[in-house]
Parts: structure tokens; C-alpha cells; sequence
């Protein structure tokens, strides 16, 4: 890795420069993490007093238990399904906002500022609009013939908490897919129209490929959003359930562990997702990489 | 102002690569010393070495009394213009001129005299209150040369300064840099891979290649007398033509039997080949020419020998005297004639 | 531009129209509650214009908060937000633009290594740590402090990438010319590579200042004291008693939360996607 052509002397500055931030990695980053490693090789007894060593016996619990199956599960609906939705509005306005000039900084102000508020207000904001006795989908929806109840129906809390996570996103999706838009040659969509391919046909022959890695690059950031950053959503709202239907990996973590008191078991939940989030993170850097070269 | 000596100045990079491969010179109070060489041939690197910038391998670098070589850059009461200014972006034309003596624990009042001072010698007085990005490349260039003069160093380095600027502005800055180098009598040291930039603004050459020395000497005598092939190919414009010796003994040239019994390949620059024959002794060559390009007072001429590949240039005042195509004879007096060794690329006389 | 037809411009402004009222709608809600009296909800639903009750309900958050709930008044809890939020972002920036500097301006042993070390950080969210993280800091006893709030969380692998990558362009000759002005490590920071990295600072200051704001896992594990409650994590507590809830009263505290990072981002939108983009990268 480069450095400048010319560097300072000092023997000790540098580390002093970077003492704080290794400081504070290695203490509540590197050592946790360590930690959650060794937790979950051991299991305590029932009153925390004496732990013995069990091998991988945690992952292998973990992974014959339908809860834990089932939460896999509800993570991988709750993560595609927000993906879809945000990714998909977004590209939508991304692409009509930049058929426009004059206006277009005025609906990109209108549209990027629920990047600012936090996961967990946005689900409380849901939670509210779609009350069962007081919100105003539900009531919509009574007059459309349709009871809604997030309280009872997995299906209405996992739709509930998708509109949350995804809503909140829509501006970062929306501020990539313009700024993707933007980078795409104006000469090139103008040979196409000279070629006679008609809007519709541009738009899939030529913008969206050429989209395609930031598509790709969303995707992921996308995953790794409503993988990681919506606990705010769930815990303000449905707190998993009903019926542990809305209970995503990183909310069972937290309520095994802090709630339950199930610290093997919780510590074991935590090395899974330190490894998808690993895995995602080269992925997501293998393609940068790519990108790099182009 | 002092004397800048550099004694077996080496420097080798990681992977032993040699970047300067042991240069000596003595650049003389006040003079104007001009390192020239294509890209590549360590000059840059010298400079920097010079200046503190790069750290030295081997040899000793003295400036004035001081043995130099370990010493930070602002220790050694040098100061230097970049190719690219190197301005702070950030800071007013004026603090860019008085950062360095601000560092230096300088009173206000004698930075403000200085600066106003370097600014009124610079005719950029008006500039002061602007930000860099606020001026033209001339102007920048300006402000970084009036930052290398409120120092008042005993050395003044310039790194390719005139680079960047277009070709009107370029020859106006040399003529500048020329007369306040005259009018301040310090000591300089600048490096230039453009040839006529060397030629005209250095009291000595330094022509280097490949880390070496090739030539040192005034522009003149460089000029008249290039000690290897490379330098008589690097200095001129149009570039120096080399005919092999045994191609012109073939056409029957007596005049080449006193050349040194090693040349093989002797110079002969674009204007003493002449299309008049003159009263002295001369050679004759027979060539056909290619191409005519008339450059408004002067014209070349490009020719290729006859019965060889041999491709030369001719330069001349005028017109043409023969079409394209047709044969044109030129003449060579035995004095224009540089003789060199092919293989070991020196001079022989 | 290619061709645009006026059918076409039509259906462009129709559906962002209905994007910015999809986007909006959830907070229109919201402001329009956070100005009923309390009989409104027993009605059934909400009404859609807003009620003559705003200041009222703002005031009796502000000052004195839900009383059955355990939150703090609401104006206390927006003070702890901001000063986590901002120990966060300045904590971030500070050890970010030290490292950087370091990696990028000096040569000494390890370099790589401690660069590894602080890439690592990103694949190690608070999320998936919990528990060992919340023992570490309950043993340093950093449980209901400012500290405990903020330090744990300004390690920042993506600000000094940034910051490398910004320093990596600054020009070579910058330093040169510095030190030949005879400026040293402290000198060139200060004077020269802070003014030119300015830009990228107040890009990622209203980044960090919106991720520190937000944050709600942190503040919710290590602060059991009211004293300490921020805004995002204490209105859960207001909706914790089900069917009970005082909808009006919670969303006046629901607009009080998002309120200061949605007005930076609206004061400093260029910053914010200059900020938002160049991270990512």
C-alpha cells in the first residue's frame, strides 16, 4: 500500500497518531468479537457459575433449532423483500427525476431527507399509520375489505416492517441510482434514439445495464442494511413477533442473549453473523476492486 | 549566497535501482547552473536530493561551509520553485509568501517588508489578497517564485517552473527568471528537459543521462563541441545528423582522412549543411529530398542520402531550390564535421 | 436530452408527485397527531388536518415528558442526543484524521497491519457483538456515561479510508513545499492539511452526526439510567404500554427526534451526498 513520495521521520509519532483509534478498535471491537469466538465453544450452567468447554455443540444446537431455522428465514424474507421494495421505488424516481432540469434539485431535497431519521423512529412511524384502531391504512383498507392486524397476522407484521425498513432507505437508493444515471453518457442514450430504439427500449438496452453495478453495489449495502441496521425497526415495533414472525437474526441475538440469558447459544448467533457480514464485505469489495479496473 | 558543492552523489532506490549514479559538480557563488537530460535521466531526482527532499545514498552535498546531507529541507537555507507551484490552495497569495518566514520565528514587520518587497520585484501586488485559484498559470507561476525570493536563500532550486505555462508566456518568464537571477546574484540550480531553455537561460550546462554526467560546460561550448553523441543529438533543434564515416569515404571524400582512425560516425548540424558550395574545402553528398517544411524564417529540409537509408535535415534560409522528390546536392566543410566512436558514443577529437 | 414529450413530462411529474407523498405521508401523519388533544383517538381514527392542540403537547413533552412512562422530559433527552451524537462525530473525525495522517504521511513498521486492524472494525457491528462489548463496558464501569455512549462507537474504518484517500490526492509537492517552509508534522497538519481536507470533514461530519443521532441498540443497552435516555431510544419506552398509549404526545416527541438530523441534511444537502457517496467508494 502507497504511501507519499516523501514521508515525515519520527520513530514514535506515528503510532502515537494511531494509538487512539487502535485503542478503541482493539478494546471494544477486537476483544468482543474474541470473546463471542470463546462464548460460544462453552456452555454455562444454569446459574452462570461454571462453564464447560462443548466444542462446536452451540452451532450444532443452533442449527437443528427450528426457532433459529425459522428466524434464518424471516431474515431472508425481511431482507429481500425491503431490498425489492426500496431498491425498486427508488430506481423509479431515481430514473424519472433525471428526465427532468429545472426541478430536479427540488424533488431530490423532497425526497433524501428520511435518510435522517433513525430506523427505529420510522418503524414507530409505521407502527402508528398502521394501528388497528387508530391508523389510517387499516381503516382504508376495512373499506377495501381487508382486516388488517399486525398484532395477530405474521404476514401483516412482516409487511409492516418491510414498509419501515424500506421507506427509510429509499433516499440512499435513490441518491446512487441518480448519481448512476448521471454518469451514463448522454451521447450514448442519444446513438440509441438515432438507432431507433424507443424510451422504453433504451431504458433496458442500454441504461440498465450500464446500471448494473451500482444495482450491484446497492444490493449488497441493501443486505447488509436490513441484515444489520433495522434492529430499531424490529424492537420499536412487533419485538419479533407475532408469533416470532418478524424475529430477524440480529433481534434474536439481542433477545437470547440480554433478554434470555442464553449466553453459549448467543454468542454462537453472533459468529454466524460475523461471518455473513465478512463474507458480504469481500463480496462487496471484490467488486469495488472490479470496478476499480474498469 | 554560497558556493553548492555535490562530490560522488549517488542515489539508489529500493531494489537497487540507481536513479543518480555519482555526480559531481561545483556550481560557483552566484552562478546559474542548468540541469538538463530527458525524461528519466535523474536530473529531477538530483535536484531534489539538493534540496533535501529525497535522502542522499552516498557522497557528500556541501552548501557554503555546511556539510548538508542530513539536514531537513528548511535547514538548508535553499528554496525552490515547483513544476506545479505547489501553492496552499487554502491560503491568500500573501500568506503563501509569508508561510515559510512565519515558520522561521520571522516579526511581522520584516515579513511584511520582505513579502511586499518580493511582490513589487514580481509586479503581483495587486494579487496579494486573491487565493491561488483566483490567478492565471502566469500569475502562479509568479507567486511561487516571489515565495522561493522573500526567503532569501542561499540557493535557489527550480524544478521544471516554466512547464506548465503556454509557449508565449514560457519565453517571457525565462527572459524574468534570467533578470532577477542577475539582478540578485544567487545561486541556482535548475533542472529542464527542454534544450533551449538550458541553452539560453544557464551560465553552465549540466547535460546528464542515465544518472550520469555526459557534459558539463557553457551553453557555447556545448553547443559547438558536444563531447558524446548524446549530447550532440539532446542539444539543437532541429537534432544534430550522424552520417557513418564509411558511407561518405565510399562518395570518395578525401577530406575525412585526418578524422582519428576510431570515428566512425561523424556529426554535422542541420545548418552547416549547405546548399551553396562555399570557397573551402568541402564534401559533397548526394541526396533526394522527402519533404520541405518552410517554418517562416527558416526552412527544413528533410533529405535522404543517396544510395542509403540515411535520413538528414538541412536547415536553411529560403526557399527551396529543387521540387520534392528531385535530387538535391549539399556541401560540408571539414570544420563542421564532430567526429564520434559508434560504440563507445564519445567524441574522438 | 432526447426527445420529451409533453405526455411523457406529464407522467414524470405524476409519479414524483406520488413519491414525495409516499415519502412524505408517514411524517405528515405524524405532525398532523402531534397536534390533537388526547380525545381524538378515542374516536377512532385519526383525523387528517391538523388539531389546535400542538403547543401544548410540545410543551408538556418538552418540559415534563409522559409521566408513565420512566422517560425523562423529552427536551432532556434531545440534550443527551446531541451530545452523544456530536462526542461521536467529533470522537470519529479526530481519531480518523489521525490514522490517516499517520498511514498516508509516515513509514514505519506494522503500517499494514494496523491498517488491517482498523479495516476490520466494519466487519464487526455493535449488532453482532452485543452481549461480550455490553461486558466489556459495564467493567471499565462506563454504564450510564457519556463515555460508555459514545466512545465504544468512534472507531471509524470508513472515515479514515476516506481520509487516505483524500490525502493520497493531495499533491506530493504540497508536503515538499511545506518542509521546505520548514513546516513539521504538526505544523503541515494543522495549517495545510486540515484547511484543504475541510470539505471532506463537513461532508462527513453530517454522516456521522445522523449515525450518531440514530443510534438505538447502544444507548438502549448501556443506559438503565433516565439521566442518560436519548430521544430515539425513549420514545420506545412511551409506546411500551399497549392500547394505553398517548399517540399525540409520543409523535410531538417522534417529530422533536427527527427534527435536528433531517434539518441538517436539509441545511447541508450537497455536503451530505458529497459525504454519502465518497464513503461508499
Amino acid at each position: 500500500m502507497q504511501t507519499k513520495r516523501m514521508t515525515f521521520p519520527g520513530r514514535w509519532l506515528p503510532y502515537a497518531l494511531l494509538a487512539p483509534q487502535v485503542i478503541v478498535t482493539l478494546i471494544f471491537f477486537i476483544w468482543p468479537a474474541g470473546q463471542a469466538l470463546y462464548q460460544s465453544l462453552l456452555r454455562e450452567d444454569a446459574f452462570g457459575l461454571s462453564s464447560t468447554f462443548v466444542g462446536l455443540d452451540n452451532f450444532r444446537r443452533l442449527l437443528g433449532d427450528p426457532l433459529y431455522l425459522n428466524s434464518l428465514s424471516v431474515t431472508t424474507v425481511f431482507a429481500v423483500g425491503t431490498t425489492a421494495l426500496s431498491m425498486g421505488v427508488a430506481l423509479l424516481l431515481a430514473v424519472t427525476v433525471n428526465r427532468l432540469l429545472r426541478s430536479r434539485n427540488l424533488y431530490t431535497t423532497l425526497l433524501v431527507w428520511p435518510y435522517a431519521i433513525a430506523p427505529a423512529i420510522a418503524g414507530v412511524l409505521w407502527w402508528f399509520i398502521f394501528h388497528p384502531t387508530i391508523g389510517i391504512l387499516p381503516y382504508v383498507l376495512e373499506m377495501l375489505g381487508y382486516r388488517w392486524n399486525h398484532r395477530t397476522s405474521s404476514v401483516d407484521a412482516m409487511i409492516l416492517v418491510i414498509f419501515a425498513a424500506a421507506w427509510k432507505q429509499i433516499a440512499y437508493n435513490f441518491l446512487f441510482f441518480l448519481a448512476g444515471l448521471q454518469s451514463i453518457p448522454q451521447s450514448l442514450i442519444e446513438a440509441a434514439a438515432i438507432d431507433g430504439a424507443g424510451p422504453v427500449k433504451r431504458f433496458w438496452s442500454i441504461v440498465f445495464p450500464l446500471l448494473a453495478p451500482t444495482t450491484f453495489f446497492l444490493m449488497v449495502v441493501n443486505v447488509v442494511y436490513a441484515m444489520f441496521d433495522t434492529f430499531g425497526v424490529i424492537h420499536a415495533t412487533t419485538q419479533g413477533g407475532p408469533a416470532q414472525a418478524t424475529n430477524i437474526l440480529v433481534y434474536k441475538v439481542y433477545a437470547d442473549g440480554f433478554v434470555g440469558m442464553n449466553l453459549g447459544s448467543s454468542a454462537a448467533q453472533s459468529v454466524i453473523l460475523m461471518i455473513i457480514v465478512i463474507a458480504l464485505t469481500v463480496v462487496q469489495f471484490r467488486f469495488i476492486e472490479r470496478r476499480v479496473n474498469y | 549566497m554560497a558556493r553548492l558543492k555535490l562530490e560522488g552523489l549517488k542515489k539508489t532506490y529500493a531494489g537497487d535501482v540507481q536513479a543518480v549514479k555519482g555526480i559531481d559538480l561545483d556550481v560557483a557563488d552566484g552562478e546559474f547552473v542548468v540541469l538538463v537530460g530527458p525524461s528519466g535521466c535523474g536530473k529531477s531526482t538530483l535536484l531534489r536530493m539538493v534540496a533535501g527532499l529525497e535522502s542522499i545514498t552516498e557522497g557528500e552535498l556541501t552548501i557554503g561551509e555546511r556539510k548538508v546531507n542530513d539536514l531537513e529541507p528548511a535547514q538548508r537555507d535553499i528554496a525552490m520553485v515547483f513544476q506545479n507551484y505547489a501553492l496552499y490552495p487554502h491560503m491568500t497569495v500573501y500568506d503563501n509568501l509569508a508561510y515559510g518566514l512565519k515558520n522561521r520565528g520571522f516579526k511581522r514587520d520584516e515579513i511584511e517588508r520582505r513579502v511586499r518587497e518580493a511582490a513589487r520585484m514580481l509586479e503581483i501586488e495587486e494579487f496579494l489578497p486573491r487565493k491561488p485559484r483566483q490567478l492565471s498559470g502566469g500569475q502562479r507561476q509568479r507567486v511561487a517564485m516571489g515565495r522561493a525570493l522573500v526567503r532569501e536563500p542561499e540557493v535557489f532550486l527550480f524544478d521544471e517552473p516554466l512547464s506548465n505555462l503556454d509557449a508565449k508566456l514560457r519565453v517571457q518568464m525565462r527572459v524574468e527568471i534570467k533578470q532577477l537571477q542577475r539582478r540578485l546574484k544567487t545561486t541556482s540550480l535548475y533542472v529542464t528537459h527542454d534544450q533551449l531553455e538550458a541553452m539560453t537561460l544557464g551560465d553552465r550546462l549540466v547535460v546528464l543521462n542515465g544518472g550520469r554526467i555526459e557534459q558539463v560546460g557553457t551553453p557555447m561550448e556545448i553547443y559547438a563541441r558536444p563531447a558524446s553523441i548524446f549530447v550532440a543529438t539532446f542539444i539543437g533543434s532541429p537534432a544534430m545528423n550522424l552520417i557513418p564515416v564509411a558511407y561518405l569515404k565510399e562518395r570518395g571524400n578525401g577530406l575525412l582522412d585526418d578524422l582519428p582512425p576510431d570515428t566512425d560516425l561523424v556529426g554535422i548540424r542541420p545548418d552547416d549543411l549547405r546548399i551553396q558550395p562555399p570557397d573551402a574545402p568541402h564534401l559533397v553528398v548526394e541526396s533526394t529530398l522527402e519533404l520541405f517544411e518552410a517554418a517562416g524564417a527558416e526552412s527544413h529540409l528533410y533529405v535522404r542520402l543517396a544510395g542509403s537509408d540515411q535520413p538528414s535535415v538541412i536547415r536553411t534560409a529560403g526557399q527551396s531550390p529543387v521540387a520534392e522528390g528531385e535530387t538535391l546536392r549539399f556541401h560540408v566543410v571539414r570544420e563542421a564535421l564532430h567526429p564520434f566512436n559508434s560504440a563507445s558514443g564519445k567524441r574522438t577529437v | 436530452m432526447v426527445e420529451h414529450r409533453p405526455l411523457g413530462n406529464a407522467l414524470t411529474h405524476l409519479i414524483l408527485i406520488l413519491g414525495v407523498a409516499l415519502v412524505l405521508f408517514p411524517v405528515y401523519v405524524a405532525i398532523v397527531a402531534s397536534t390533537q388533544g388526547p380525545g381524538e383517538f378515542l374516536r377512532g381514527t385519526l383525523p387528517l388536518l391538523p388539531g389546535g392542540h400542538a403547543l401544548d403537547n410540545y410543551r408538556l413533552m418538552w418540559e415534563s415528558g409522559l409521566s408513565r412512562s420512566s422517560a425523562p422530559p423529552a427536551g432532556q433527552m434531545l440534550w443527551n442526543s446531541l451530545i452523544m451524537a456530536l462526542a461521536i462525530t467529533i470522537g470519529k473525525l479526530t481519531i480518523s484524521l489521525l490514522s490517516a495522517f499517520a498511514i498516508v504521511y509516515f513509514r514505519f513498521p506494522f503500517r499494514l497491519f494496523f491498517f488491517w486492524l482498523i479495516f476490520i472494525t466494519l466487519m464487526l457491528p455493535v449488532e453482532v457483538r452485543i452481549i461480550p462489548t455490553f461486558r466489556v463496558v459495564a467493567d471499565l464501569g462506563m454504564l450510564n456515561s457519556f463515555a460508555g455512549l459514545s466512545i465504544p462507537l468512534i472507531a471509524s474504518a470508513t472515515a479514515t479510508f476516506l481520509f487516505r484517500q483524500f490525502f493520497m490526492t493531495v499533491p506530493e509537492e504540497m508536503l515538499e513545499a511545506a518542509r521546505v517552509d520548514g513546516a513539521g508534522p504538526f505544523k503541515f497538519f494543522k495549517d495545510i492539511l486540515l484547511p484543504l481536507s475541510i470539505t471532506n470533514i463537513a461532508a462527513l461530519f453530517v454522516i456521522m452526526f445522523i449515525y450518531g443521532w440514530n443510534q438505538y441498540l447502544w444507548p438502549l443497552l448501556i443506559t438503565t439510567d433516565p439521566d442518560y435516555y436519548t430521544i430515539v431510544m425513549g420514545i420506545q419506552s412511551m409506546t411500551a404500554d399497549e392500547g394505553n398509549t398517548p399517540w399525540h404526545l409520543v409523535m410531538a416527541a417522534v417529530v422533536m427526534a427527527a427534527l435536528p438530523p433531517v434539518l441538517v441534511i436539509l441545511c447541508m444537502q450537497r455536503l451530505f451526498v458529497k459525504g454519502l457517496t465518497e464513503t461508499e467508494k
